[in-house]
């Protein structure tokens, strides 16, 4: 007989094994819907998975949509081990974007080498600012994260789209609903020659260490932690959850906007109105992937962005539908969930039963 | 003596029951006599949670056999107990606050039991004359105090024509006046044949009432006794083996200057069912003990959150500390002036269940850990290494969690924490509530070592005894108001019983009018 049982302390070894263990039961999943729509599993899987690293052009590609999804992640990664519910990083994201842009234009006659840092700025402002009116709400009126975060996701998606068909427009550009192209003074070098690579992943990656730093060997950040586990403690002990709150979200906010500006400085040039395929979105599952931990956001991005690029490669190369990619994104969540269960519980094989 | 008194009326034999990791049940053997009173004693974890979970038919044991009026009887579930004639009465109740007394007694009834009693309302109130229960049938259960709902409970189980009654830690929740009361229903119920089973941490109590003890230690029956040919301090020894010091006969003291004063400090309720804080006024003087009598939910933890700074509602004149307002601090800020707090719930608020001991040293104690606002890790895990062995907390390491602690080690690591940020004030909650006898009585010896260093501690707790073993004055707080405050030895347990009912509210509030007129 098979029966739950809670453990009596929670199984390291499962910590580490649940998103692996996810992982793989995600390919299964995978297998088995590319069967039943009629295409090779094995060819799928490889499209989806191994295609996005076997060339340098690719490995670039990646790299490219690494960036904003780690930097997502790690703000949201701090936000959640505090218990602030924060679904808004599309909105801080797009919200970086169009601050960014805005001053990114106004440079676009300058070649003074202040420029792009005021642009990057500028970029992490508006996401400050995006992801502190929902904090304010919360704190002054109590009023629910997750939805006012929501809600701002979707008021920066029509400022964006009003900004470009509006103040932001190309007067010059045939009345598309983009902006000029951004000067060269206000464009983030790339790394390399010949791949489109660019500043955006060292500042992805140089913040996930600096969200770990602060999380374990700061005061700040262990007040963070208790927060997150065990308000009534964090209380007792007389930490301000008001400071802890502002904190990570203004952390999470300039993250996402540093995202959001990277990108229209980075690989795009300009400003359009889908400067994000739902990279904030994605990062809620990055965040978890990744055990909300800063380092272990890195493994988990490099992992979405495949998939990111997989998802492209496969609709061009075998006409799978790009939807597959959101499904792969929501079922990997879905076993992540599932398999985390076992880290608090396990299964008792009782050999009783006959009694 | 007829003949079927002899025939017991609960045996268990060899029952043993295995958790994950713990052997919690290990060949108990026990025999009730019908109209025994039994103590069932035991540290925390020494099993007798279990034991009586298995009698009621909770848990299932894996080994051993009930016998029940000389008969093997398998107890599958808890109304098969009821059917067989045996009530439980929990530590917490399990009433609802919305229906009356007799709703909630008709709500365990089967059908067929109901047409037996006819009236249930009628039969309550026979009842209730019958034992002195003095239970009212049409109440409301949310109107009643402790001890009245803790008589609901009872009447529950006599509705039923119980044989055996399960009492778990009774006395716990009541005044000293509830408690002879409850004694007094317990003895009529044993002259009239009814089994009793009792468990308690309060030795004098089982000396008063059983007839018989059984004491457990790590799931196994160490000794048996007759409670009252023995002392509470011998019965104790029994409990937790070798014991050197015993917990009696601590000498008071006078306080020296004032450290810490509470002036007109009146607080409504902050939730529907608190309690609101009446005009309180007391002063603490350093090198002193200030106990604070009460039953549970008379306003102790409303006046415990904003001394401390959890409730954040601005009091600032209302509290002083070294003639320093600090009723508009938060409590982070007050506990940088000096003041420490020990939390009623250890588990969940006076320690993170899911961080390491060292982790919960740095929750209230960052004081010489921190440089530039980075935490020197080392450090505290070395201080809590020192923590552990000082306090004799048995745990793996410093890096144990706190949850895989239990109630008594957890709470002398964290009495041991706040004391060692050498506080001027301690405020200390029910230390010793649920915590066997070894734990409370180091814990009793690190109070009054702090106390004698020359620190002011608050202690509140609903362990009468505990507050005459160490408070030098004490006070007694009801619904909210606080009565006057005496010295320990110029006072005595009817007294502050009575306080703890409410006798002096009217002649305060007497006082404070002549006052103003």
């Amino acid at each position: 007989m098979i029966r739950i049982q809670a453990r009596t302390e929670p199984s390291s070894i499962m910590k580490v094994v649940s998103p692996l263990l996810a992982i793989t039961l995600t390919l299964i999943f995978g297998c088995i819907l590319f069967s039943a729509i009629g295409k090779s599993p094995t060819q799928a899987l490889h499209v989806l998975l191994i295609a996005p690293l076997a060339d340098s052009y690719n490995i670039g590609e990646m790299f490219v949509k690494m960036g904003p999804l780690l930097l997502c992640a790690v703000g949201l990664s701090l936000c959640y081990r505090a218990n602030m519910w924060n679904i808004g990083a599309e909105g801080q994201l797009l919200a970086g974007a169009l601050g960014g842009s805005a001053m990114a234009l106004y440079f676009i006659d300058s070649e003074s080498a202040f420029s792009l840092p005021i642009t990057l700025l500028a970029g992490i402002i508006s996401g400050m600012l995006w992801a502190a009116i929902p904090t304010f709400l919360k704190l002054r009126f109590n009023s629910n994260l997750i939805l006012t975060t929501i809600m701002f996701n979707y008021i920066a998606l029509y400022l964006l789209i009003w900004a470009v068909h509006g103040p932001l427009r190309d007067p010059q550009g045939f009345g598309f609903p983009e902006s000029a192209m951004f000067a060269d003074s206000t464009l983030l070098p790339t790394l390399f020659e010949s791949s489109r690579i660019h500043l955006g992943i060292v500042f992805a990656i140089v913040s996930a260490f600096i969200a770990w730093f602060i999380l374990s060997k700061s005061h700040l950040g262990f007040q963070i932690r208790v927060f997150g586990s065990d308000e009534p403690a964090a209380r007792y002990a007389g930490f301000s959850s008001k400071k802890l709150s502002w904190f990570v979200m203004l952390f999470a906010g300039a993250l996402a906007g540093l995202a959001g500006v990277s990108e229209t400085t980075g690989p795009i040039g300009q400003l359009v109105p889908n400067v994000s395929p739902g990279y904030g979105y994605s990062a809620i599952i990055v965040a978890y992937l990744g055990r909300l931990h800063p380092l272990g956001a890195i493994l988990a991005a490099v992992f979405m962005a495949v998939l990111y690029m997989g998802g492209d490669l496969a609709q061009i190369e075998m006409g799978i539908p790009v939807a597959v990619v959101s499904m792969f994104q929501g079922v990997l969540l879905f076993f992540l969930l599932a398999c985390d269960f076992f880290i608090n519980n396990r299964l008792a094989f009782s050999n009783q039963a006959t009694n | 003596m007829k003949k079927h008194n002899l025939v017991s009326r609960l045996e268990l034999v060899n029952l043993t029951k295995q958790y994950p990791g713990c052997l919690a049940n290990d060949n108990i053997s026990i025999t009730l006599m019908p109209g025994e009173i039994h103590a069932l004693l035991g540290e925390n974890g020494a099993g007798k949670s279990t034991l009586v979970k298995t009698i009621y038919g909770v848990v299932a044991p894996d080994k051993g056999d009930i016998i029940w009026d000389g008969k093997e009887v398998d107890i599958k579930s808890p109304s098969i107990a009821r059917d067989l004639g045996i009530g439980m009465v929990f530590q917490h109740f399990s009433l609802f606050e919305t229906l009356t007394v007799s709703q909630n007694i008709e709500l365990c009834l089967s059908k067929t039991q109901l047409n037996k009693i006819g009236d249930l309302a009628k039969k309550i109130t026979q009842l209730s004359e019958e034992y002195g229960l003095n239970v009212n049938p049409s109440r409301y259960v949310h109107s009643l105090s402790i001890g009245e709902r803790q008589r609901v409970e009872i009447m529950r189980c006599l509705v039923q024509s119980v044989k055996l009654l399960i009492l778990d830690e009774p006395t716990s929740v009541l005044t000293p006046q509830e408690v002879a009361g409850l004694f007094g229903v317990l003895r009529t119920l044993s002259k009239e044949g009814c089994s009793i089973l009792f468990i308690s941490h309060k030795l004098h109590e089982v000396t008063e009432i059983c007839h018989k003890a059984t004491i457990l230690r790590g799931g196994k029956v160490v000794d048996t006794c007759v409670p009252n040919e023995e002392t509470p301090a011998s019965i104790a020894k029994m409990m937790v083996g070798d014991l050197a010091e015993q917990d009696a006969g601590y000498a008071k003291r006078e306080g020296n200057e004032r450290v810490f004063h509470v002036e007109n400090l009146s607080l409504p309720a902050k939730q529907p069912f608190g309690t609101s804080l009446k005009n309180i006024n007391f002063e603490l003087k350093s090198g002193e003990i200030l106990g604070i009598a009460g039953v549970a939910g008379n306003g102790q933890d409303e006046l415990m959150a904003i001394i401390s700074g959890e409730d954040e509602r601005n009091v600032k004149h209302s509290l002083s500390l070294d003639n320093l307002d600090i009723g508009h601090l938060h409590a982070g800020e007050r506990r940088k002036l000096g003041m420490a707090y020990v939390p009623e719930e250890r588990l969940g608020r006076g320690a993170v269940p899911d961080m390491s001991l060292t982790e919960n040293t740095l929750l209230t104690h960052s004081d010489g850990f921190l440089k530039n606002g980075l935490v020197e890790w080392q450090n505290v895990k070395e201080y809590t290494s020192a923590l552990i062995a000082k306090y004799k907390v048995k745990c793996h390491g410093e890096f144990s969690e706190a949850k895989s602690l239990s109630g008594g080690n957890l709470q002398k690591f964290i009495m041991g924490r706040e004391i060692g940020q050498n506080p001027k004030v301690l405020i200390c909650a029910h230390p010793t509530w649920g915590v066997d006898v070894g734990a409370a009585l180091a814990i009793h010896q690190a109070l009054l070592e702090l106390r004698d260093q020359g620190a002011a501690i608050l202690l509140v707790s609903e362990d009468i005894d505990e507050l005459f073993l160490l408070a030098d004055r004490m006070a007694a707080v009801c619904d909210g108001y606080l009565s006057p405050v005496v010295r320990t030895e110029a006072t005595n347990i009817d007294q502050i019983g009575q306080w703890m009912a409410g006798t002096f509210i009217n002649n305060t509030s007497n006082r404070t009018q002549e006052a103003k007129a």
